[in-house]
């Protein structure tokens, strides 16, 4: 399986975010995406999941089942948390694995990002890092290919970024694919790195 | 679990949980009916002449109360992209949350109105006709403010705007949910065709409203 981009463009709001980005990614490897602000490093990932429009260019992931869209087969882990707070963690989790459309234990999947202990309170209570690993918990009781993470490790403390390196070095070494926007490091010692916007 | 069922426990679920709307639409429906005997007067022949419209007014106001935070709190914290994303159409997505909707704020409406009747004089046999015609006639309201609420959330403007976008297409269902109401109280009219056309309405706006909204979020937020 392996995902490519060719001389992808972006528009938002009439104004050009970037064009001709080229890259390719296959089963196993991980792609960082740098840049300055406003550089387009979201917007790329948006757009692989088809939340924005494809301005030019082409997306293929080849090897794949061809008649899921790409969206279907990757999970977005954006800025916003999308759980909500009168909901507990479990519920949260239980809705997103049921929507989905996967198994219905979300034990493990809490166990591994150490929330399990807080399965019962409402969401509402979380701090922003606990929120955001519930959030990542998505990704692992939901298994789904390609990763597209914005951030990942923003408001989490040392030891869940270990965590997430974790989880991420384990999705790889199945077969899966990650492309983060990250402005520092990630924690993975072998990623791919995608330059974008001028230097 | 599908998709489906999932979308729609979590979405009654939220309603009835803490700031979830499910009850405001009731308790604002319960004032608003409880108020107009007060400013009319105890003219008992007037109240029972007016009640229907009074109620279907009501009950039209209640069930656009809490429409315009359908897609706004998941735009907000970001469940609406993954909503999109997802498996499931996004028009199916859209018309499982106005179900959800429907069920915790339209029916409560649908259950207390014959009591309301009650405090308008309304004949008592006619009650049961009048909840029928609500029941009929409310999905279409929530249905239609489907469209509404999505424009509000791409056009990043609050609840107003729904009331002014959705109300004018509101008015048939008015009309013909009064009429059906009075012909069965009156009994001058027939109460067949009112009520026909009352439920050819719901229908209609049932199929439209969620493939317009969710043209309007899918254009919106790009």
């Amino acid at each position: 399986m392996e995902l490519k981009g060719e001389q992808l463009a972006c528009n938002r709001g009439g104004r050009e975010v970037f064009s001709g980005v080229s890259f390719n990614l296959p089963a196993g490897e991980a792609l960082v995406v740098t840049g300055r602000n406003g550089a387009g490093k979201s917007s790329l990932l948006r757009m692989i999941v088809g939340l924005v429009r494809i301005a030019a260019g082409k997306l293929v992931l080849e090897g794949g089942a061809a008649d899921i869209p790409i969206a279907e087969q990757a999970h977005y882990l954006g800025h916003l948390d999308a759980m909500k707070p009168a909901l507990t963690v479990d519920e949260n989790l239980q809705f997103w694995t049921g929507f989905l459309g996967a198994r219905r234990d979300t034990t493990s999947a809490l166990d591994a990002v150490d929330l399990a202990p807080l399965a019962d309170l409402p969401a509402a209570y979380l701090s922003a890092g606990q929120r955001r690993r519930l959030s990542i918990s998505r990704l692992v009781a939901v298994p789904r290919p390609i990763w597209l993470l914005d951030e990942p490790t923003s408001s989490l403390d040392a030891p869940s970024q270990t965590r997430l390196a974790q989880l991420m070095r384990e999705h790889l070494r199945t077969g899966g694919m990650i492309i983060a926007a990250a402005h520092g490091a990630i924690g993975l010692e072998r990623a791919r790195e995608l330059k974008l916007g001028p230097a | 679990m599908s998709a489906f069922a999932s979308l729609l426990r979590r979405d009654m679920r939220l309603s009835v949980r803490v700031g979830g709307g499910a009850l405001m639409g009731a308790l604002f429906f319960l004032v608003v009916v409880s108020m107009i005997p007060f400013a009319i007067g105890p003219d008992l022949a007037l109240l029972a002449r007016i009640g229907p419209a009074i109620l279907w007014l009501g009950a039209l106001l209640a069930s656009l109360l809490a429409l315009d935070r359908l897609f706004a709190t998941d735009y907000e914290d970001g469940s609406l992209d993954l909503l999109m994303m997802g498996g499931m159409p996004l028009e199916l997505a859209v018309a499982t949350k106005a179900i959800a909707h429907w069920i915790t704020t339209g029916l409560p409406l649908v259950i207390i109105a014959p009591l309301l009747g009650l405090m308008l004089n309304v004949d008592l046999h006619a009650l049961g006709w009048l909840a029928l015609t609500l029941a009929a006639g409310t999905p279409a309201l929530t249905f239609l403010g489907l469209i509404g609420a999505a424009l509000s959330v791409a056009l990043r403007r609050g609840g107003l705007l729904l009331a002014v976008l959705v109300l004018p297409l509101t008015v048939p269902v008015l009309i013909f949910g009064v009429a059906a109401t009075n012909a069965a109280i009156v009994g001058s009219a027939p109460f067949g065709p009112p009520f026909t056309i009352l439920c050819a309405l719901s229908l209609v706006s049932l199929v439209l409203g969620p493939i317009a909204a969710a043209a309007v979020l899918r254009h919106g937020l790009e």
